[in-house]
């Protein structure tokens, strides 16, 4: 489904020039929960950002189906870490936003709306300012409003980071329900080892700037999931073998 | 008191404030002597009066309208105009230079050149007020728009937005607290301004009553357009406000008051 092959990403020029991701190659298949994970400024986010078209490459390539990632679109829906959903619109309001921007009808839209809304839980809150809610709550509705959109794929850049662990947990377990009733492909980036295998199909491990993937850790814990799992023996295992080879990144 | 509602709230506020400026006016008249300043009860008195004449209501219907067209005009150019320069660079680099290198002009020196220019009427005069509101607001809206979070842009795009989008959903719902906060304390200088372009080849304004009454030396009748200049200018400063706190309400809201 989509296809990341050797690419590389250099910010400035000559003897300032700063390699953030070097040859990278990762396959992320339909369905499937992809995670990344590394130490911070390893180029994780640059990853990102490229796959969402925010960013060129330096070189290499990046295809969603067979397409080419030229620029941002809307079939790959993205969720930031830090709060993005628009102040001066309601929850509502924010989650039909990309169904506006398609020509959606109103009525339409507010069912789309209606429906992702109640899925993340806050149907309550469909009124509400995004500034009246909690830092968790806003996550859910910029996570519905990518979700309303449609997207064949959900990219997420640490969007738990800035939430307290008993939150973080909550979201954690709504977001594999949630995507267990989508059906969705998701690529999660995280510096968080204990989320990404409990999320995650397989999960990434990328080494420090300059950025590459080095290892791969299927992550065969049994699905439904939820923070139970965290406990298990398997999970210890998956755990340490993450560890270790972050650590051996960090040394 | 505390739990009053806000508009009680600011009336009260109001009139504790024009109470305690009576009161250090009186002490002033009793220090001065009559001549040079009418106690405070003779001014309120003859405005009191005034406020049944049709003639105050002539003046202050002139003033309003001559202020409240200008800033509706500084508002309506100096605004869009703040929106695209915040939120395109190329705009920003072709017309930045011009609005900054002007800016520090004085522009009320130019009022004899309006006059010349666009006639003794309410043309220039409003062009005057205008033209003043207008840089306040441009370059306001401007500063605040390029303050906008990016993070909104590329929300917009990542949700399949143009560039329009970014301009009608962002760049000018996040401009407009700042084009009201301008407009809303450019509510004083309008004010000031529209006394000065009201004291020149006029026979109608509070500006020219308050001048006029100097003139004749007829103190109690100057206070009278001094009290409805300030009435006026109190009263446009509130329209502002609520305008603003109904346009942006999502200012205005308490932060975290429905969290989980």
């Amino acid at each position: 489904m989509l296809h990341i092959d050797k690419l590389t990403k250099t910010f400035g020029q000559g003897d300032k020039a700063v390699t953030a991701l070097d040859s990278t190659d990762l396959n992320v298949g339909r369905g499937e929960f992809a995670v990344v994970v590394g130490p911070s400024g390893c180029g994780k986010s640059t990853l990102l950002n490229i796959v969402a078209g925010l960013e060129r490459p330096t070189s290499g390539s990046v295809t969603l189906e067979g397409e080419h990632v030229t620029g941002p679109g809307a079939e790959r829906g993205m969720v930031f870490q830090s709060y993005t959903l628009f102040p001066w619109l309601t929850v509502r309001k924010n989650v039909e936003f990309g169904l506006r921007i398609k020509g959606v009808s109103p009525a339409e839209r507010a069912d789309t709306a209606r429906h992702y809304i109640a899925m993340v839980g806050l149907e309550e809150f469909e009124n509400a300012l995004p500034k009246e809610l909690s830092g968790g709550m806003q996550q859910r509705v910029a996570i519905a409003r990518v979700l309303a959109n449609k997207p064949r794929m959900l990219l997420m850049d640490e969007p738990f980071g800035a939430l307290d662990a008993q939150t973080r947990l909550q979201l954690q377990e709504q977001l594999l329900r949630v995507w267990r009733q989508e059906k969705a492909t998701v690529l999660f980036i995280t510096h968080d080892i204990d989320e990404a295998i409990l999320l995650g199909d397989r999960v990434h491990v990328m080494s420090k700037r300059p950025g590459r993937l080095v290892e791969e850790v299927p992550v065969d814990l049994q699905r439904p999931r939820d923070h139970t799992v965290t406990v298990s023996q398997d999970f210890a295992r998956l755990k340490k073998r993450v560890m270790d080879r972050l650590f051996r990144e960090l040394a | 008191m505390v739990n009053a509602h806000p508009s009680i709230r600011t009336l009260a506020a109001y009139l504790t404030v024009v109470a305690v400026l009576i009161l250090v006016w009186k002490a002033a008249a009793l220090f001065l002597g009559n001549a040079l300043l009418p106690h405070p009860e003779e001014a309120v008195a003859a405005f009191g009066h005034a406020l049944g004449t049709a003639a105050f209501w002539e003046h202050f219907q002139a003033s309003s309208f001559r202020v409240v067209t200008a800033m509706g005009v500084a508002f309506g150019l100096g605004f869009p105009m703040g929106v695209l320069m915040g939120g395109s660079r190329r705009a920003d680099g072709l017309l930045a230079p011009f609005v900054f290198l002007t800016y520090p002009i004085p522009k009320i020196v130019l009022l004899p050149v309006f006059l010349l220019l666009l006639g003794l009427g309410d043309v220039a005069k409003i062009a005057m007020i205008g033209l003043i509101l207008w840089y306040q607001i441009l370059v306001t809206t401007r500063d605040g728009v390029k303050l906008v979070n990016p993070k909104y842009l590329d929300s917009v795009r990542l949700l399949g937005g143009s560039r329009m989008h970014i301009v009608l959903n962002v760049l000018l719902p996040a401009g407009l607290p700042h084009g009201f906060t301008a407009l809303r304390l450019g509510t004083g200088t309008s004010v000031a301004v529209l006394f000065f372009v009201e004291s020149f080849a006029t026979s109608s304004g509070l500006g020219y009553l308050i001048m006029d009454a100097w003139g004749r030396m007829n103190y109690p009748d100057m206070f009278t357009g001094i009290f409805g200049m300030s009435l006026l200018g109190a009263a446009l400063y509130e329209l502002a406000n609520i305008l603003e706190q109904r346009v942006c309400r999502w200012k205005f809201t308490q932060r975290g008051s429905r969290a989980d």
